[in-house]
């Protein structure tokens, strides 16, 4: 099995995360190790397994009826926010 | 007074109901006792002090009038600080929140609340509950209360801490891959992650959604049992959450002791093999042979996946927990970088600044998996394998009862020695995440002490809902033994 | 466009269910409120926070599909959809990628006829699958930084996919016509675009004509009218077609239209595109669809557009003219069989409807269109009903009846009362007609003798006066037979 390779930056892009220089560097050792050991699961053959996302099987859970519950006063959430106006939060221009 | 700070639960409810004393005289002999010992252990993040004293009077009061609510009105509990409590600060050990406060409480604060508890502290932990040593928190690492370089265990290592140097009476952590029974067994504690779905989720902030679980922290199996008791039941609010009757842990412990059941036990061979401690190997096998020399039966039982524990356990909780954490994004509640140019100089520099090292290694591994192309060769195949753990408990539970294996493989490590290798970290977990990719109860159980003076635990993992087999399990080894009463040279 | 290339279209169309509360949380929803006055700590995704699923909104999408004829899942499940953005509190979206609640379907539309008047070619536009997802929040911008409202946040919106299947911008124009429609008739939705009801992504590419390869796609966002989807897929097919015929290649990609300046920008290329880093949410748990629901459902479905408006020319022999506007509205062809169904006589019915009703509705609405709507109104459906029948009994007048529809309009009375009130049913007390028949006669006596001598017209000439003297009151069958008789009786 030839070793997983990991574009660190492409994957830190992708998780909006900022990392300097020496954070990569090191991830990407660490990464690799971590990625060479996972190769142990590529000792089983999981053709016709069944993929498990959940700890119990548990079907149709739902709230009771569409009935509206209680509101977060938006004060609360201006004052949460880093940063807002008239009620709003404000982030930097967004182009798109 | 001076020993109310290390009481039980019985003896503490016993002497509030005989007015011996009152629940303000309980806090103020833990708020002393944690002054005296906080420097050396720093187990708290935060506490309010006043706003606990407040709570126990009105407990006091309550208690005056005759109208206490639940079995533990007046007894404090330590919170772990993933848990969301109205009013405090909700921090995760990180600087992402390090200004949040949360406008609502967790199911399991408003189950306590209603209980008579009094809520105290913010507990340290490893930031957003990933790591197992508690070295990973924004503020600062709590120490082993047994002994002072070595680390409490993690990730709930600040509540396995405070319960061990008697700064709380009992308190609340979260397990996702061990981060209960673990520092639990580094601190010399009980320490009991229930069954998935058991306790609500709703309210603790999320690591790895389909492996998290709340339990309890206690210097006894009794204690233990009467925290778990009053945090279980279905909630609507967690869609997770499951329908079962709950059972009164207390009475079946009580119950057990006169009519003992003799339970047959498994012992898994793979548990057993290199890497483990040979202190702890010992120590464990001691406490089988007392089971068998007690008539419960003893089988030796093979869970053959059990090497894949660790890889497909940290792919499905890093893909979860790289996607739960998306949410600290410096928009609406967190920490948000200063002059910021852009949308994304927002989002990457806010994240990077907020989020610790080890936070970031998992959600860059997390992400890593779920990406486009990787996504089948990594997440898919680790569910898949997933699956074929849990037969693997599912087939030998129609054999036995219980499992025991040793929680850790090592005793508590030095702080430092494993943190600048994370895998070497990661296997540390090796005996404890198979029980949570099962969804299964497993509780660590202190079965004593090595040479070093470090405690040893023993980790016994049950049937699907089994809490009180296990729960019963371990309280027939306790009382027959004193290893509750070891106490830390603080 | 050159006659070289053919178009090809595939709508994406995000619709707003109609429930009362958020998908995922009880937090409500109302159009217009105050910006984040409507979240709570699931809206806002505060730490800790889980999803409860709100049923209705897996009823409503279903109620949907079978109205679109598309296949409903036995089992569907939930998705997280990865990407960072700042309206979107979670950073990741629940959706359904792998098992969505509603397979296939189609939805019928009309091509615009050769003129206003004739109806046009039918055809069946291929859907792929309608999902259940949340909206995300409300972005608005200002020159220097934007604004986020959460009101919107986890609104349960049902993404309809079509196939690439339309192949011009009036094809596309039809389809979203036709579809709003069918909601609007399924009433899970009140597509309202101008209130982001109903939004739509277009997928344009170009191929060579009479092939069947498909084109490089680029994906148009943003498109919150259809005069909007129109115009961005006019715009696309032109500029396509100037790569393609200046020897370039037309590079996939995601542009956003501007419906100012009337063009598209680019957005971001395919190597820039998401990595979605789909996976199932682990919160959530999947839903099994109760298979006796579904038929309960779909026995209750109510009929289409086009399939009652085939049934208005067919079973009630009305023209296309009029069925094609009583169908295009469904408050309207709910008003004509509500009234059909009290007073029988679906042609005069109908007529009052498309005439004098929308002639009111648009002179009392501001913008002059008759969009106000006829339950805004003091209308009633059984008002028509009345006043067809007292017009088919002879009570009054076509003329009358004019005046009795504008007064019903304006105050909301019923045309009895209102007939009665003003004094308006014809007069047929013979004594009293008779005498002014006689006076007639007795006043007109050349126009007797044309009529005698075979002129039947020339009685109209006596009728005139008689109207004016009953105020128009006298009963025209009771004038005509009195006249006859009377100077029959002359001889
Ligand atoms: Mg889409
Ligand atoms: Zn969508």
């Amino acid at each position: 099995m030839s070793k997983a390779k990991i574009d660190i930056k492409y994957v830190a892009k992708l998780a909006r995360v900022q990392l300097s220089e020496l954070e990569e560097k090191k991830l990407s050792v660490q990464m690799n190790d971590i990625l060479g050991y996972f190769e142990k699961l590529n000792s089983i053959d999981v053709k016709d397994i069944q993929p498990m996302a959940h700890a119990q099987k548990v079907q149709n859970v739902w709230r009771e009826g569409d009935i509206a519950g209680s509101v977060l006063p938006k004060e609360l959430l201006e004052e949460m926010a880093p940063e807002s106006r008239d009620g709003q939060v404000v982030v930097p221009k967004v182009v798109e | 007074m001076s020993d109310l700070f290390y009481s039980d639960i019985a003896f503490l409810k016993r002497g509030l109901k005989q007015k011996d004393f009152s629940s303000v005289e309980l806090m103020k002999s833990l708020i002393n006792r944690t002054n005296l010992v906080e420097s050396k252990v720093k187990a708290f993040i935060d506490r309010d002090d006043e706003d606990a004293l407040r709570q126990a009077a009105e407990s006091d009061n309550r208690r005056s009038k005759n109208m206490t609510l639940g079995p533990l009105d007046g007894i404090p509990v330590g919170i772990k600080d993933i848990l969301a409590v109205k009013g405090q600060p909700l921090r995760c050990a990180s600087k992402m929140l390090d200004s949040y406060i949360s406008p609502y409480d967790a199911k399991c604060i408003e189950q306590l609340k209603n209980a008579g508890a009094i809520i105290w502290g913010r507990l340290n932990m490893d930031e957003f509950a990933m790591g197992s040593s508690t070295e990973h928190s924004a503020y600062g690492t709590t120490s082993n209360p047994w002994k002072l370089d070595c680390i409490p265990g993690g990730s709930s290592g600040g509540s396995a801490a405070a319960v061990a140097s008697g700064e709380v009476i009992v308190s609340l952590g979260t397990d996702t891959g061990g981060s209960i029974r673990q520092p639990a067994a580094f601190c010399g504690v009980v320490g009991m992650k229930p069954t998935y779905g058991l306790v609500s989720r709703y309210g603790l902030v999320a690591f790895a959604s389909s492996l998290d679980q709340i339990g309890p922290f206690a210097r006894n199996v009794k204690d233990a049992a009467i925290l778990l008791e009053s945090i279980v039941g279905y909630d609507p609010k967690d869609s997770t959450s499951l329908k079962v009757p709950t059972e009164n842990y207390l009475s079946i412990l009580e119950e057990s002791v006169k009519c003992q059941k003799k339970y047959t036990l498994g012992v898994p061979v793979e548990f057993f093999s290199k890497g483990l401690d040979i202190e702890i190997k010992e120590k464990v096998y001691k406490a089988i042979e007392w089971y068998q020399s007690q008539g419960y039966i003893i089988k030796e039982i093979s869970l053959p996946h059990s090497d894949l524990c660790v890889p497909v356990y940290y792919i499905i909780a890093t893909a979860e927990a790289s996607s739960n954490l998306a949410r600290f994004d410096g928009v609406r509640y967190t920490h948000r970088s200063k002059d910021i140019e852009s949308i994304d100089d927002l989002f990457f520099r806010s994240r990077g600044e907020g989020f610790g090292e080890e936070v970031k290694r998992r959600i860059i591994l997390g992400t890593y998996v779920l990406s486009s192309g990787y996504y089948d060769a990594y997440y898919l195949r680790a569910q898949k394998i997933r699956s074929l753990i849990r037969k693997d408990f599912d087939k030998a539970f129609q054999e036995v009862d219980a499992i025991i294996t040793p929680t850790t493989p090592t005793p508590a490590f030095i702080e430092g020695e494993k943190s600048q290798d994370p895998l070497s970290m990661y296997l540390n977990d090796i005996y404890t995440i198979s029980v949570n990719l099962a969804g299964l109860p497993a509780l660590s159980l202190p079965v004593g002490l090595t040479q070093n003076k470090l405690p040893v635990g023993m980790q016994i993992i049950g049937k699907v809902f089994g809490e009180s087999d296990i729960l019963t399990i371990a309280h027939d080894f306790e009382i027959n033994h004193d290893y509750k009463d070891l106490r830390p040279n603080l | 466009m050159s006659n070289k290339y053919e178009a090809v279209i595939g709508l994406e169309i995000h619709v707003q269910l109609k429930t009362k509360t958020k998908m995922f949380s009880s937090a409500p929803y109302e159009y217009g409120a105050e910006a984040n006055s409507l979240t709570d700590p699931v809206v806002l995704a505060l730490p800790g926070t889980l999803p409860v699923l709100n049923y209705e909104a897996i009823e409503l999408c279903a109620k949907l599909g079978l109205m679109l004829g598309c296949e409903i899942a036995d089992i569907c499940k939930w998705d997280r959809k990865n990407y960072f953005y700042p309206d979107s509190p979670k950073n990741y979206q629940l959706t359904q990628n792998e098992e969505p609640l509603c397979i296939g379907g189609s939805v019928e539309i009309e091509m615009p006829g050769p003129s206003r008047n004739i109806e046009g070619k039918h055809r069946f536009v291929s859907l792929n699958r309608i999902h259940l997802e949340e909206d995300p929040g409300k972005l608005s911008h200002t020159a220097f930084d934007s604004l986020i409202d959460f009101n919107r946040a986890g609104v349960p919106l049902a993404e309809i996919v079509t196939e690439p299947n339309l192949y011009s911008s009036d094809e596309a124009v039809a389809f979203l016509n036709s579809l709003k429609n069918l909601i609007l008739y399924s009433g899970v939705s009140n597509c309202d675009m101008e209130k982001g009801q109903m939004r739509c992504d277009a997928n344009i590419s170009l191929r060579a004509k009479r092939t069947s390869e498909l084109g490089t796609r680029s994906e148009i966002k943003n498109l919150n009218s259809i005069s909007n989807v129109k115009a961005a897929i006019e715009y696309e097919i032109k500029r396509q077609t100037q790569i393609l015929n200046s020897n370039h290649l037309v590079a996939q990609e995601t542009r956003r239209w501007d419906a100012n300046k009337m063009q598209s920008f680019s957005l971001r290329s395919k190597e820039e595109a998401h990595d979605y880093r789909y996976f199932p949410d682990p919160d959530l748990m999947p839903v099994v669809i109760d298979r006796a629901r579904i038929k309960e459902l779909k026995k209750a479905l109510p009929e289409s557009p086009l399939d009652r408006q085939r049934r208005y020319q067919k079973d009630l022999d009305l023209p296309y003219t009029i069925t094609s506007v009583l169908c295009a509205n469904v408050n309207l062809s709910n008003f004509f069989e509500k009234a059909l169904a009290q007073y029988d006589s679906p042609k005069a019915i109908a007529n009052y409807i498309v005439n004098d009703l929308l002639r009111e509705l648009a002179s009392n609405s501001k913008t002059g269109d008759s969009s106000l709507s006829i339950e805004a109104t003091k209308m009633k459906a059984g008002f028509i009903s009345e006043l067809v029948e007292v017009v088919e009994l002879g009570i009054i007048s076509k003329q009358i009846a004019k005046e009795v529809f504008s007064e019903m309009f304006q105050s909301g009375k019923n045309p009895k009362l209102i007939i009665e009130e003003k004094g308006l049913s014809q007069s047929n007390d013979d004594t009293m007609i008779k005498a002014l028949c006689l006076e007639a006669i007795a006043n007109n006596p050349k126009a007797i003798t044309q009529y005698k001598d075979g002129n039947l017209k020339a009685i109209n000439a006596l009728k005139g006066p008689i109207m004016k003297a009953t105020k128009g009151k006298a009963n025209p069958l009771v004038l005509d037979t009195m006249l006859q008789d009377l100077i029959e009786s002359l001889d």
